[in-house]
């Protein structure tokens, strides 16, 4: 008896320990990044002003603002989500709703997989063969916007059927059962049941695709431009890019300046991705069936 | 008149039959009662009739099955077919819609837009199916978040609100009340003179009460098919079904 | 009852087999999403060929596999001799995927287990938001931090003159990777069923014992495809690389040697190429070469974590 108490009691604190111990890693993990968010702040919001948001970059970029290039973001994502969202949407409804559990369904899945996994700057030459050079869209918004269409095209699909399969499938053989076709039943009952889920997709995918940086390197995106962009076929500053140039191509730049270029981006990232996790915790707590 | 003709009906889920010899035609405006006991093969029949094998790769049916005297296997659009018949499944299903929208969802697909029209369709099917006193007064509610017994009456109003000419229930007793089910039998009594149903149940007294014949389905076979009243009173082909029907299996 | 049945050839009434709008409708929208369907396959074929499209002149032309894979010297530009080796570039990427790696995985294996098996409630909700949160985090924000922060850090602490290099950017690409495989491993864990749990602690093992001996080694593959995701994500990272390695050539020695990434190649020289020159064909030879390499670790994830959910 008194052996088993013991070896009870050196179980509970070698169980503790590994507790302890597993749960430091976790925070070291997270302490560093939570440092530097703090010196982030710390260095980068003194210079964040409603100037330094909505005016240009002026002194060869050492001063002035960042607005050409936050304008320039927010005209890329906007291009980029009208060509992945309908696209994404489609392709997660054929999952879901209508491929057969078959080698060419897996080879969608891998494909998508893939889509996901290809570096992004792999994803630059590609734009750079296929839209700049052979669809003849040259350096410009469509080129770069397409680009990262293709590279967060992943993000939505998952998303999206991901929320199509958590409808019931009581619910679409009810509908069948009462002679409405396949797309009557997505549009009916389906797609209204799963919105939610692909909005926190689609804004998840507005993160991802303003903070990529490399897809519009060489597809639309430029260091700086005096004008703002026109069109579609202009190209544009962009908030990503910007970052990297004054952070490490322009010679005297001020050392605050870049920091509130990069809390401006991180801030604008993790702005959206909270939204999506709210978004997807309200839904959770509001169950309609 | 015949309203649906069997003939040499099988059907198989990936490759295992699941019911086989099925023969036999079911009159316009009867009541046409299946019984048997688990994994018969009834559900599996009525999801022949109104083609659900078309989104099921694994199923397949072989025979031939006559709506209307036309061959169902032939038909190009399944949903026309699906329309004129009504279904309602053991497990009831509230469309996570309003009740309302639950019960004009098919009218309207049908292309009914006139929100007169709507509102006495849903008035009239709700009233049928004895649901109406309940939820006059929140018909924007969700009708997934009804009980139970509502669910299946909501269910059954829908399948009436196609307004169609045959009806299939597959044990709709299940998750109803004893109260309730007395109510539904009595709508399908009086619906009768209206359309044809064909009523799968595991409650043997129940198709005695409802139906005009009744098939006896056994391990994948229609081991009987007779006027309701002779099976009970043991005028039968079989001796399986004089068993089943007073009780010693199933 | 009975009703004479011989009536059966009249009654014919096939007027719900009209092809209606609805059921046109219906069909054109199963193309349509068909057509969204195989747009991924077709995406991930368009980047081959048109990579290989751009490349294909240095591979018929100047490229010579020898020196491509196993010479050190990446001089595009030499005025005398071009030389095209990559393997100076590829011990750059590997070493600092490497040291990364070295980070990331018992880091991330560690937090993957304690949220999956000790954290509970609000610590686990919490911890689970803010990974995903990390994992959120541009790379060119990685970069930045490489460059702005980490930089002067490590000059300081071991006094060496340059602070960006294998140290700088393994740390950073660790820190990257580690919230993306935190994720999919705590995935994997929580996908042991709880029924193999009980069954050990009701054998009378301790928690640590059922996570030893039970959890870990059913969710073996999908720790493993964790990793592998994790060493493809390392491998393709380009801006937080070129930001933070120094972005020279050298096959590094030790942490403090500044490297340059395969990657961060063609980041930083694509700009500066004429389109079809040798040196443009050769950077998309590059881009060949890192998509075969990451599609081949993504399909080796895939199939390890698909052999666990039939297994």
């Amino acid at each position: 008896m008194f052996e088993a108490t013991q070896l009870n009691r050196k179980n509970k604190t070698r169980q503790r320990m590994f507790s302890i111990g597993l749960g430091s890693m976790t925070g070291l993990l997270i302490l560093p990044v939570a440092l530097i968010m703090g010196m982030l702040i710390y260095k980068g919001a003194p210079v964040i002003s409603f100037e330094f948001l909505f005016t240009s970059p002026t002194n060869g970029m050492t001063a002035g603002g960042i607005f050409p290039a936050l304008l320039g973001t927010v005209l890329l994502v906007i291009v980029a989500l009208l060509a992945s969202v309908p696209l994404g949407v489609a392709a997660a409804i054929y999952l879901s709703e209508y491929a057969p559990d078959n080698w060419f369904t897996r080879a969608i899945n891998l494909a998508i997989i893939n889509l996901a996994g290809v570096p992004s700057i792999v994803h630059a030459l590609f734009g750079v063969g296929a839209f700049v050079i052979f669809f003849k869209f040259g350096t410009s918004i469509l080129a770069a916007s397409l680009t990262l269409a293709i590279m967060t095209l992943p993000v939505v699909i998952v998303a999206t059927r991901e929320s199509l399969q958590a409808v019931p499938m009581a619910f679409r053989e009810a509908c069948w059962n009462m002679g409405a076709t396949r797309w009557q039943t997505i549009r009916s009952v389906v797609l209204p049941n799963a919105i939610t889920g692909i909005l926190t997709g689609v804004i998840l995918e507005v993160s991802r695709t303003a903070g990529e940086t490399a897809p519009i390197m060489f597809t639309g995106a430029a260091f700086f431009l005096p004008l703002l962009p026109q069109g579609v076929f202009d190209q544009t500053m962009a908030l990503s890019l910007h970052l990297f140039v004054v952070s490490t191509q322009v010679p005297g730049m001020p050392e605050q300046l870049p920091f509130g270029v990069a809390l401006v981006l991180i801030s604008m990232v993790l702005i959206m991705n909270s939204l999506s996790i709210a978004l997807r915790m309200y839904l959770r707590g509001k169950k309609k069936w | 008149m015949v309203k649906l003709g069997v003939k040499d009906l099988s059907i198989s889920y990936a490759g295992e039959r699941v019911l086989e010899g099925v023969n036999f035609d079911i009159q316009e405006h009867e009541i046409f009662g299946i019984i048997g006991p688990a994994n018969a093969g009834k559900t599996s029949f009525l999801k022949a009739i109104n083609r659900m094998d078309m989104f099921n790769t694994e199923m397949t049916v072989d025979g031939e099955i006559r709506f209307n005297n036309v061959d169902v296997s032939k038909i190009r659009n399944v949903y026309g077919l699906r329309r004129r018949i009504g279904v309602v499944f053991p497990l009831p299903v509230g469309l996570p819609l309003s009740i309302y929208d639950n019960v004009a969802l098919a009218p309207r697909l049908g292309g009914q837009k006139d929100k007169a029209e709507l509102d006495i369709i849903v008035e009239r099917c709700l009233t049928r199916a004895a649901l109406w006193d309940e939820v006059k007064d929140r018909l924007d509610s969700l009708g997934s978040m009804l009980s139970g017994g509502q669910q299946q009456r909501l269910t059954i109003a829908r399948a009436l609100s196609q307004d169609p000419e045959m009806l299939m229930l597959d044990e709709f007793s299940i998750a109803v009340d004893p109260v309730t089910t007395m109510r539904i039998e009595d709508v399908l009594k009086e619906l009768r003179s209206e359309v044809t149903i064909i009523l799968v149940t595991n409650l043997v007294q129940q198709a005695r009460r409802l139906a005009d014949r009744t098939a006896f389905f056994l391990g994948g076979r229609c081991v009987e098919v007779g006027v309701t009243e002779d099976l009970f009173t043991g005028e039968v082909q079989d001796q399986r079904t004089r068993d089943y029907v007073e009780g010693r299996f199933g | 009852m009975e009703q004479p049945a011989q009536n059966t050839s009249s009654g014919v009434d096939a007027s719900f087999d009209q092809l209606n709008r609805d059921w046109y409708i219906d069909k054109a929208v199963q193309v349509l999403v068909f057509l969204g369907g195989i747009s991924a396959i077709v995406f991930i074929i368009g980047i081959f060929v048109f990579i290989s499209k751009e490349g294909f002149g240095f591979l018929v032309g100047d490229f010579n596999f020898k020196e491509f894979f196993f010479s050190p010297n990446w001089r595009p530009t030499s005025e005398s001799k071009e030389t095209f080796g990559i393997l100076a570039l590829v011990a750059g990427t590997a070493s600092v995927t490497g040291l990364a790696m070295l980070i990331a995985i018992p880091f991330s294996l560690g937090a993957a287990i304690f949220i999956a098996e000790f954290a509970s409630g609000k610590t686990r909700e919490f911890l689970k938001i803010t990974v995903e949160l990390l994992a959120a985090i541009p790379s060119v924000v990685w970069g930045f931090i490489g460059l702005a922060i980490m930089n002067p850090i490590i000059i300081e602490t071991f006094n060496v003159p340059v602070g960006l290099n294998v140290l700088n950017a393994g740390v950073i690409l660790g820190l990257m990777a580690a919230p993306i495989m935190t994720s999919i491993a705590e995935d994997a864990l929580k996908a042991v069923p709880d029924r193999y749990r009980e069954a050990a602690e009701a054998m009378g093992a301790t928690r640590w014992q059922v996570i030893y001996k039970v959890v870990l080694p059913a969710a073996k593959n999908g720790l493993l495809g964790a990793v592998l995701l994790g060493v493809g994500r390392g491998f393709g990272e380009t801006m937080a690389v070129l930001m933070a390695t120094g972005h020279s050539i050298n096959i590094p020695t030790s942490v403090f040697d500044s490297v340059r990434a395969l990657t961060a190649t063609i980041a930083a020289e694509l700009g500066e190429t004429a389109a079809g020159s040798s040196h443009y064909q050769a950077l998309f030879t590059i881009g060949i070469f890192l998509f075969i390499i990451t599609f081949i670790i993504n399909l080796a994830a895939d199939l390890i974590v698909r052999g666990v959910r039939k297994g």
